[in-house]
């Protein structure tokens, strides 16, 4: 079988028509992972997989079935989402072992519609990262370049749909951690708008700017996977009252599905691009990689080729180092208090004689957590301290404001803003992870799209010496639909 | 402990109160809140276990009921409720941080009325109004079970079937004055609460106490962990004692915080360096701002009449001693009870059956009239009073039934057939006279010479010789006749 360039709609129409065995093309991804020298997972699902794509051969033809919108469909989970009966470590020591008792409601969903659970992918430890280095798993390697970063967190998920371990995969956002890693490695990922998709079992870093978001090879397959992970889900309060305060219909995607449960793409592209307005902020752009700058212009040339009007504008306002350094304090103030709660008392490391409490549990954070996390603790716990909160928490959660405003008048004007995802190409293992500072200053172009809550996804434009080059389209709140329209003219222009 | 002591001038007491909410589900999570007869760990989820990825959700009927409860309290109650994080570690906390409320509490500026034991406490008036500064909502923590006691046991255990169970919490401003002020503070919380319908205070933990105490405009300390109602009174004055003895010894009163230790009915300092927090609250990111204001009206129209209005009414619709009024309206359950039984019989005769005999054997057992009444109904209570009032029982017959009803259940008219309890008629009554004259020759004499103590030891003998089924007064004519 072959396995590169296959999507995840061609794995549920093959499926159906009796022309790909779930079997087949299971065994064989595990055969690629097996061989593989990425270190893209950190626990595989291997027997339950094989039993459940057993499980979709058989039953292919069942009505019920023929509607699974990812009918036998290989995924990779970051390991920030919890899986029942599967081994969830945030890429944490501290966690080893650790086997959630629950699903998080994206699994749920995507169990739901059949699709088939790979493994669980490397990441930054506890999603704090830019390179999937911080891992206790060891790092993710770039597959264009086995010497270079895959980016992250996501690392793992990016790499696997790279090397094609997986079809689909899922990543988490918290400044830029879906984008980056799907810039690095060539593939798509989107970060959703703030509350478009529950965070239920995402184990959280920094609660007020996560989300849970589709990564795959292509823009189809990345609209099919929102699809499925969007549904409303009770047990996120931030996620209802977002939805419910959205004055417009929201939708996903233009997919349609057919009476014979056949997906319809219902895009006229010269339609979709005639007249829209792309905006280029110049302060993302002004300052990456010359490489880079071209090929994102020459990928908005070409919308404005098709008849998009595009304008060079100024977000002047937005101050990229106040928006860097606003980022930094709210996640780590919020992961400070996230991960208090892991004291090794209830589930994952335990390190050999229980002394008391306090000892026992100092120990085992002590030996659990990463020098990067233990970082972000100190400095979260420092800027909530008292007589600090106002000085540093209150102040970044008003840099934020400004953020948001800054977007809203950007986009009275545009439909979208495009800019580079990364300010550069994927670059050394170990050539930036020993100088924290200017690790955080990659996140510049990723981190307003966190802070402002409105989505964006990265599509790959060009390559630069061999390495994928990412193009980032940023949306209005809740219009994933628009942005990823675009995504899919610009994937057909390019060919 | 000499009970002046407690009693001087410049005691300031201010409390904070943290009632368990008898909602259906916890706080934030599904899980039933009905633990207390349950296995450890048996009422738990992903939610209140703390495990990472689960999210709260508000229960909107705890907030109702604690819109209920400030209403009750007389407090203004706030437009907007935010919860915020209060981070510490503590092992019976899942999540290394309690859910709790800080700045928009659901209400601000209450007041409860408190009736000061008779005479007044430090010539305090009778009428002493306690302020309430603030009601707000917050999760419980889940309990630590020591093998043996807290100093003995080698480990402990963590239950946490209680954790997210929801609290109201009640701090007042320090205008209590004494321990038994405090006793009868908490006795009227308690009663409100309970006329509410949303607090149990039978339940084991359902209110624990955290008081702050000065002497003399000293500083401070306060104590925690009076886990038992009980021992609030205690906690105090040990506590009173101990700062009046710094201050007589020239010492000075430090701010701090101090345990209560319940065996030893002390309070222990609690190191500084290990228990001083710096909490770092947060608004909880994983929850929206509620807005409160739109449910006021319609949960303002949910408040029956409260304790102290119901005491008034009693009094003057009933003609009833005060003294009866207040522990008749104590508990919501007996005052329904009252209210049932004097419908269908004599008033005053009800008042003194249900507050001093059934509320004293209620007492005696331990047992809250809403146990009692699955086995005594107004009915059965109505239709003894009837036998009692026609002479077919006699009080001492009337109590047998009670008690009777009480422990074994069963009916008055069976009851009274069983026990062979009704009044005996004057035949057997002269019987017994007759014979007890005879046996007791000695107290026949010393009565005729004039020692009238002789008389009842007389009616005593004969009283048990019919096993109470006389009527006493009936009783000491025949022997006056007889002799
Ligand atoms: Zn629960």
């Amino acid at each position: 079988m072959k396995l590169d360039n296959l999507t995840a709609i061609d794995v549920v129409e093959g499926i159906k028509s009796g022309n790909i065995s779930c079997e087949e093309l299971v065994c064989e991804i595990y055969e690629r992972i097996e061989r593989s020298k990425l270190n893209c997972f950190i626990t595989l699902n291997k027997a339950n997989a094989l039993e459940k794509a057993i499980e979709v051969d058989r039953r292919k033809n069942e009505e019920d079935y023929r509607r699974k919108k990812l009918l036998g469909v290989p995924i990779a989970i970051k390991d920030s989402i919890s899986t029942r009966g599967l081994q969830t470590t945030c890429a944490s020591k501290i966690l080893e072992g650790y086997i959630p008792p629950y699903d998080a409601a994206v699994i749920e969903a995507l169990k739901c519609e059949g699709a088939i659970i790979i493994g669980k992918t490397n990441m930054d430890e506890f999603c704090m990262g830019t390179t999937t280095e911080t891992s206790f798993y060891g790092p993710t390697r770039n597959p264009h370049d086995l010497s270079r970063v895959p980016g992250g967190s996501s690392g793992g998920s990016a790499a696997a749909i790279s090397a094609c371990e997986t079809v689909l995969a899922l990543g988490s956002d918290t400044g830029g951690s879906i984008r980056c890693p799907a810039s690095f490695c060539g593939v798509v990922g989107l970060k959703p708008t703030y509350g478009f998709v529950s965070r239920y079992g995402l184990i959280a870093y920094a609660n007020s700017l996560e989300q849970i978001g589709p990564m795959a090879s292509n823009v189809t397959d990345t609209a099919l996977l929102l699809e499925v992970i969007s549904a409303k889900d009770e047990r996120d309060s931030m996620e209802v009252k977002i939805k419910n305060n959205a004055a417009m219909n929201y939708c996903a995607s233009s997919l349609k599905w057919d009476e014979d449960a056949n997906i319809d793409i219902d895009i006229d592209i010269d339609k979709e691009v005639k007249g829209m307005k792309i905006g280029v902020p110049k302060e993302f752009i002004e300052g990456v990689s010359p490489a880079v700058k071209k090929s994102v212009w020459n990928a908005v040339h070409k919308f404005e080729d098709s008849g998009a009007i595009v304008e060079e504008i100024s977000m002047r306002g937005l101050n990229l180092k106040y928006a860097l350094a606003s980022y930094y304090i709210i996640a780590i103030s919020e992961a400070s208090s996230n991960l208090a709660r892991f004291d090794g008392l209830r589930y994952g490391l335990r390190l050999g004689k229980d002394e008391n409490w306090h000892t026992t549990f100092s120990k085992i954070r002590g030996e659990g957590f990463g020098e990067e996390v233990k970082r972000r603790i100190i400095l979260g716990t420092y800027a909530l301290s008292a007589g600090y909160y106002g000085k540093y928490y209150l102040k970044a959660l008003k840099v934020r404001t400004l953020i948001k405003n800054e977007f809203e008048d950007a986009f009275k004007k545009q439909d979208m803003l495009a800019m580079p995802t990364m300010p550069f190409v994927a670059f050394e293992l170990g050539e930036r992870i020993k100088d924290p500072l200017s690790l955080y200053l990659a996140d510049v172009n990723t981190v307003p799209i966190n802070l402002a809550g409105v989505p964006s996804i990265s599509i790959p434009c060009g390559f630069s010496n061999g390495l994928p080059i990412g193009l980032q389209l940023v949306g209005k709140h809740f219009e994933e639909n628009e942005i990823l329209k675009a995504g899919f003219v610009f994937e057909t222009l390019s060919g | 402990m000499k009970s002046e002591s407690t009693n001087t001038n410049g005691v300031k007491i201010g409390l904070e109160c943290h009632a368990q909410l008898i909602t259906k589900s916890k706080l934030f999570c599904p899980c039933s809140t009905d633990y207390h007869n349950s296995e450890p760990n048996t009422h738990v989820c992903a939610t209140c276990l703390g495990l990472p990825g689960a999210l709260p959700v508000v229960n909107e009927r705890a907030i109702r009921y604690g819109i209920k409860v400030a209403l009750a309290l007389n407090c203004e109650v706030q437009p907007q409720i935010i919860f915020y994080r209060k981070n510490y570690y503590y092992p019976d906390l899942p999540r290394g941080f309690q859910i709790t409320q800080y700045d928009f509490p659901i209400a601000l500026n209450g007041l409860v009325q408190i009736e000061s034991a008779s005479g007044g406490d430090g010539g305090r008036e009778r009428g002493i109004r306690i302020r309430i500064r603030r009601v707000h909502m917050e999760e419980d923590p889940g309990r630590l079970v020591y093998k043996g006691t807290i100093d003995t046991a080698k480990y402990s255990l963590v239950d946490y079937n209680r954790s997210g169970i929801p609290l109201v919490e009640i701090v007042t401003e320090p205008d209590l004055r004494s321990p038994k002020e405090v006793r009868i503070f908490l006795g009227e919380l308690r009663s409100i609460l309970g006329y509410l319908s949303v607090f149990d205070g039978d339940l084991e933990g359902a209110m624990r106490v955290d008081a702050n105490i000065s002497v003399g405009g000293g500083e401070r300390a306060e104590v925690k962990n009076i886990s038992s109602y009980k021992d609030v009174e205690r906690a105090l004055s040990f506590e009173i004692t101990r700062q009046k003895n710094l201050v007589r010894r020239g010492l000075k009163v430090t701010l701090e915080t101090r345990h209560y230790d319940e065996v030893r009915g002390i309070t222990l300092s609690m190191r500084t360096k290990e228990f001083e927090h710096d909490y770092r609250y947060f608004p909880e990111p994983d929850l929206v701002p509620i807005r409160i204001s739109d449910m006021v009206s319609e949960i303002k129209g949910e408040i029956p009449e409260l304790p102290d209005e119901k005491k008034r009414r009693f009094v003057s619709q009933y003609s009833i001693a005060r003294e009866h009024a207040n522990t008749l309206t104590y508990d919501i359950n007996i005052a329904d009870f009252y209210e049932e039984v004097a419908s269908k019989m004599d008033a005053g005769l009800s008042a003194v059956w249900v507050a001093d005999v059934l509320k004293g054997e209620l007492n005696y057992r331990g047992i809250s009239m809403r146990e009692a009444s699955k086995r005594v109904s107004a009915d059965d209570f109505v239709a003894m009073l009837r036998y009692f009032k026609k002479g077919v029982i006699t009080e001492r017959g009337a109590t047998e039934i009670i008690r009777e009803m009480l422990d074994h259940g069963g009916k008055p008219d069976e009851i009274i057939k069983r026990k062979g309890l009704a009044s005996i008629g004057s035949a057997e009554i002269e019987k017994a006279v007759l014979e007890v004259i005879k046996e007791n020759e000695n107290a026949v004499e010393d009565y005729r010479t004039g020692k009238k103590e002789a008389l009842h030891f007389l009616v005593g003998q004969v009283m048990r010789k019919t096993r109470g089924r006389a009527n006493p007064k009936d009783v000491s004519k025949w022997i006056e006749e007889k002799i």
